[in-house]
């Protein structure tokens, strides 16, 4: 069973169990009760018409029926008001946050960005998010083309990202650790592989990781990394793709500047590794079908060459 | 009123009433010149023309049964992709085409359907009338069901089946991101099914209205009857709200309309408050015929009468009422304000109520009585078990807080297969153990028919109980593969091998479906010893049902008199004819003559069909197609020299 | 089983009007459905109406001039219509039959009056939601006018023919009656919607 690491998604999860509780115990007497009714000993005889009723027995059963009812409203109304409570406990996380995330979705990747704060620039990467621990992120949302829905459950409840409808979520980690989130609308061939990474690492680190995130693409230095980045401005991935420091400066695709330094690639469909860099530029459709990005022709040097330069943008 | 009078005062003077009526013949006489009157014509034309109800009925049952094998298959196929992480067996174009067909067969093109199947063939029967208030609008109803649903799935063949899910949310299924024609299918497809579910709506309740047996007042009617009554209204206020939908998704994406355009100030959510105004009902226009099974089939098998008839009857009325209130409730991630998000789940919680009284209800019915362990009770008891399991984790999604986790996960896919299998195919597999006898005049295999259940029963919970663990894991519904280090491919592997079990059950009842259509003991009229009129006929039926029109004295007529059944006279036989009466008491106010067989229903619905069909390439249809539709109903309705027609 | 006669319906007739009949049920169930589709259809425009910031979106408000004019005639073909239910009632067949032609024309008039009112919207249905929803709640009335002019004109027509003299049909004239007063009501709603909410 999952854990929950937030307090957002505790509160869910005791809410769980409250439920769950009262359920199994309700289902068990309904069962119970049930068996009594279908095994106790009938004394009827089989001749006897079926319209034959005997009174006492009726009003026995009509006061049975109205206890259970009025049980069943009681139940009713203590799981509503326990629900409303924890909704609203909920709802009080959110207004002390530290740290602001806008997260936009796309068919199938996720973009990240970190507004402007003070003296660093705003950031963008995508699919995963790092936040400092203990420290309540509001995470903005919105969507450029269909519903998504942000989902990383052991920390918070899911909520949509609608087109035109901008929304937002709060989120805590109580430790530090990598949750895994996915999208959980409908939303199209790759829904499946539409996975986010939250990493909640210490403050210090957190800042490490913006500061780093902030800098513009390393300029490559070894002979093949400089022939990958060649390669790559000069066939068609500058056109969807931006590497901050560099031309490329497309949008339609995900920001690559500090793509080395994500631990997956395409939306948690591979673990980042320089193989899978270059299997993923070399044939996407096998390994997402339907993803918008089209497989180029490369030569296998210019190919390996664009994965290794793409590997070094830490 | 005084022109009747006149007309009446004229037909005494030329000398008593026109035609044969049923006083004064012998029952043979009788039976001939009934059969007569309310023959089919043999042959194809007389297939095509058919009115006759029970036909009608059966082509509708057997029908829906058909695409619930379609749909049936299709879970299979995707339990083989999700059978193991990563697999490549199935890819997302066509998995994403198969659970949308799926849910759209299941919804739109087996429950619903199949409930209206049984009211249409049942309700007459049970009520003590020879046909419904409108069978031409039946057989139109039955026409335009099977060519919305041979459409998309002939769609499907040439790879254009729908695929953005049984609720099609725009974007997905909008102009911009609808893959080729598939949203245009889905949408036909629902205006289709919509038209012919409100047909029968509509005749059922004219039907229960207006031609109960005389004597059946309000609290006589058979809880069955009731509940399809309820349901009626439901379809009936619930329907049109996807019919507006789908035909707003339609426009958007061929006329270029901007209902869901953000952009151009429409609105994403506006189709999720439509669709789910219909779709939340929806899951009780399937839910409440279901209740009316069990609450027909349990006094039978316990033999006394159902335990608390005005508790019950109220609480069908309640579902009905609260079902319209419920829709926000499959829109909690949305994020709506808090207040409105806590009223929807007040009246979700609400809606336990009724049902939990439907259950005690039957419960002290067993209490009361002496159970007999035929194979329908059995499905009977099989829906208590998984049907309150259901109930309970809808209690669960009700919260807010509770559903911003689970919504869209595999719990929700657990939940909603407990409350429709569980709540509506257990019974509905029930009632046609328990009415195959009549429509078919054979019994069902009791010895298959045990084995069906178990298998069922122990296939269907295998399969879904675990589903609830992976939703509670994290695994999201509507994927067509999951990562190996998710840990979720035991159980998915689990979930898969269940399903054959549960297959194999489905492939027991069709089996023994087929041979006790030729080897099954002969049922006689009322093999059960049930209670309600309709097993006061033959079995199977004659095409006129009764050969004198029954009277009702008791709630339990069959049992109230045993061995007489007090009837009407004074019918005509040599032209169709039933009894009207009033809302409430149903007192004899006249003669209805009952329509004719017609080819025109079939017409009428062929120029329907292809002006929906054509609509999907051209606006231009709808203006053309008006034609052929015009005329087929104006043909439809010219009256045609019916005996009827001298008085 | 034995039969035992206890009620005998010999005597009844064979069609009534009204609530007697279960065909003006049926045109009640079907005017109760139309109904809930006008509803959620308004409920939509008032829907939209909210989210935008300025309603109409980017278009001036309807002109009056031919929807008041459709309005107008609408209520009084109410008069006729219902004098035509009083004949009908009264088995007067001549009458009917000239009362028939006269709601054929109180049928047809608003339709030709509607040619004018497309375009006093001043929106064309693919410009925004505005424009959509206006387009689509004029439409869905069209299509309701249409239908009840068919079924008048049939109705006619067959008063004229052998059939318009038998009975029933004058109880199916009765039902048209029920119906066009259902088609008159819902333009009242939809007048109000369409012409008056832009101007509030």
């Amino acid at each position: 069973m999952l854990r929950a690491h937030g307090a957002n998604a505790r509160k869910i999860f005791d809410l769980i169990w409250t439920f769950g509780a009262v359920a199994v115990t309700t289902w068990l007497l309904v069962m119970l009760v049930l068996a009594m009714a279908l095994f106790r000993r009938h004394l009827a005889e089989a001749s006897r018409s079926p319209l034959q009723i005997d009174s006492d027995q009726e009003s026995r059963l009509i006061r049975a029926v109205g206890i259970a009812t009025a049980a069943t409203v009681v139940v009713l109304i203590a799981l509503t008001i326990g629900s409303f409570f924890a909704g609203k406990s909920i709802a009080s996380l959110s207004g002390s946050e530290t740290v602001i995330v806008r997260v936009t979705g796309h068919q199938w990747w996720w973009e990240i960005r970190y507004p402007k704060i003070d003296s660093s620039h705003a950031i963008v990467t995508a699919n995963e998010i790092h936040i400092p621990v203990g420290e309540s992120v509001k995470v903005k949302l919105d969507s450029l083309d269909v519903i998504h829905s942000f989902w990383v459950p052991s920390l918070a409840g899911k909520r949509d990202l609608i087109p035109g409808r901008p929304s937002e979520l709060s989120l805590i980690a109580d430790k530090p650790g990598i949750y895994r989130g996915q999208c959980a609308e409908f939303c199209g061939y790759q829904h499946a592989h539409m996975a986010i990474t939250v990493v909640a690492e210490s403050r210090k680190a957190f800042d490490a990781w913006r500061s780093r995130q902030d800098s513009d693409a390393v300029t490559p230095i070894a002979d093949e990394e400089r022939r990958g980045q060649a390669a790559f401005l000069g066939t068609g991935c500058a056109l969807c793709h931006a590497i901050r420091g560099t031309l490329a400066s497309g949008t339609v695709g995900p920001d690559l500047t500090h793509v080395g330094g994500r631990r997956s690639l395409a939306a948690d469909t591979l673990a980042m590794t320089p193989g899978a860099l270059a299997a993923w530029i070399a044939d996407p459709q096998s390994i997402k079908p339907g993803a918008k990005m089209p497989r180029i022709a490369l030569s296998a040097d210019d190919l390996n060459a664009v994965a290794t330069y793409l590997g070094s943008l830490e | 009123m005084s022109g009747i009078r006149q007309k009446k005062a004229e037909r005494i003077q030329e000398g008593g009433p026109k035609g044969i009526r049923d006083t004064s013949i012998d029952e043979a006489r009788l039976r001939a010149f009934l059969a007569h009157a309310w023959q089919t014509p043999k042959g194809l034309y007389g297939w095509l023309a058919t009115v006759d109800h029970k036909l009608i009925g059966r082509r509708y049952v057997v029908t829906a049964f058909l695409f619930f094998i379609f749909a049936g298959l299709s879970a299979l196929a995707m339990r083989f992709q999700l059978a193991a992480p990563e697999a490549g067996r199935i890819g997302p174009d066509l998995y994403n085409q198969l659970f949308t067909m799926h849910g759209t067969t299941m919804m739109f093109l087996f429950a619903v359907p199949v409930m209206e199947a049984f009211a249409v063939y049942l309700v007459p029967l049970m009520i003590g009338t020879r046909n419904v208030a409108f069978p031409r609008l039946n057989a139109f109803s039955y026409w335009i069901y099977v060519s919305g649903g041979m459409m998309i799935w002939i769609a499907f063949a040439f790879n254009t089946g729908a695929d953005a899910g049984w609720f099609s949310y725009v974007p997905l299924a909008g102009p911009d991101y609808g893959i080729g024609k598939r949203p245009d299918f889905w949408a036909q497809m629902v205006t289709y099914t919509e038209v012919s579910a409100l047909a029968v709506a509509v005749e059922i309740i004219a039907t229960v209205f207006k031609q109960r047996a005389p004597g059946m007042t309000l609290d006589r009617i058979p809880l069955y009857v009731w509940s399809v009554l309820v349901t009626a209204f439901v379809i009936l206020f619930a329907m049109p709200a996807v019919m507006v939908s789908s035909t707003m998704l339609i426009l958007d994406r061929l006329v270029a309309t901007k209902f869901f355009d953000s952009a151009a100030g429409g609105d994403v959510l506006l189709w999720q408050h439509l669709f789910w105004f219909f779709g939340h009902p929806e899951v009780y226009i399937i839910f409440i015929p279901a209740t009316g099974f069990v609450s027909a089939i349990l006094p039978t098998f316990v033999r006394r009468p159902v335990f608390g008839y005005l508790g019950i009857v109220l609480s069908l009325i309640a579902i009905g009422f609260l079902s319209f209130g419920l829709w926000v409730h499959h829109m909690f991630a949305t994020g709506l304000p808090q207040l409105g998000e806590s009223f929807f789940t007040a009246s979700s919680m609400m809606i336990a109520i009724p049902s939990g009284i439907q259950i005690f209800c039957w419960i002290a019915t067993i209490w009361g009585g002496k159970p007999i362990f035929a194979t329908p009770l059995l499905f009977v008891l099989g829906f208590i078990f998984t049907f309150v399991i259901g109930g309970l984790t809808g209690v669960m999604v009700a919260s807010v807080p509770l559903d911003l986790q689970v919504h869209d996960t595999y719990f929700v896919v657990a939940h909603f297969h407990y409350v429709l299998v569980g709540g509506a195919v257990f019974p509905l597999l029930g009632a046609v153990y328990y009415w195959f006898p009549k429509v078919t005049g054979r019994l069902l295999s009791e010895r298959l028919g045990h084995w069906n259940f178990w298998f069922i029963f122990v296939g269907f919970n295998l399969t879904f109980f675990p589903m609830h663990i992976l939703g509670l894991q994290g695994m999201p519904r509507r994927v067509y593969t999951y990562p190996l280090e998710s840990g979720w491919g035991s159980v998915n592997l689990f979930i898969s091998l269940s399903s054959l079990v549960l297959f194999a059950g489905f492939a027991l009842f069709f089996l023994n479906m087929l041979l006790s259509l030729r080897n099954g003991h002969l049922a006689g009229d009322n093999p059960w010893g049930a209670s309600t009129l309709e097993w006061a006929a033959t079995s199977p039926p004659p095409s006129y049902n009764f050969p004198h029109l029954p009277v009702v004295t008791h709630r339990d007529p069959l049992w109230a008199e045993p061995d007489t059944l007090p009837v009407i006279e004074g019918l005509r036989v040599d032209a169709r004819e039933v009894v009207g009466g009033t809302v409430a008491d149903a007192v004899p106010q006249l003669r209805v003559p009952s329509a004719d067989n017609s080819i025109w229903p079939l017409l009428s619905a062929i120029a329907v069909g292809g002006t929906f069909f054509a609509s999907i390439y051209t606006p231009w249809a709808v203006v053309w197609g008006a034609i052929p539709v015009s005329i087929g109903f104006i043909c439809w309705f010219w009256p045609k020299g019916e005996p009827e027609d001298e008085e | 089983m034995k039969k035992r006669p206890v009620v005998d319906v010999s005597h009844l007739p064979t069609y009534d009007f009204g609530a007697a009949s279960p065909m003006w049920w049926g045109t009640l169930a079907f005017i109760a459905l139309e109904a809930a589709g006008f509803a959620l259809a308004i409920g939509t425009y008032f829907y939209l109406a909210v989210l935008a910031q300025h309603w109409p979106i980017a278009a001036p408000a309807p002109d009056l001039a031919p929807g008041t004019a459709i309005l107008i005639i609408l209520l009084a073909s109410i008069v006729p219509n219902h004098i035509v239910d009083r004949w009908a009632r009264q088995h007067n067949l001549q009458k009917v039959r000239g009362g028939m032609v006269i709601m054929t024309i109180a049928g047809i008039v608003p339709l030709i009056v509607r040619i004018w009112e497309f375009p006093a919207l001043h929106i064309s249905w693919d410009q925004n939601a505005y424009g959509s929803i206006v387009w689509f709640l004029l439409s869905l009335h069209t299509s309701h006018l249409l239908t009840d002019v068919g079924d008048t004109i049939v109705l006619a027509v067959l008063m004229f023919t052998q059939k318009g003299k038998a009975g029933r049909r004058l109880s199916d004239v009765s039902d048209n009656v029920f119906y066009w007063d259902f088609v008159v009501a819902s333009w009242v709603v939809l007048y109000l919607v369409i012409y008056w909410t832009p101007r509030m």
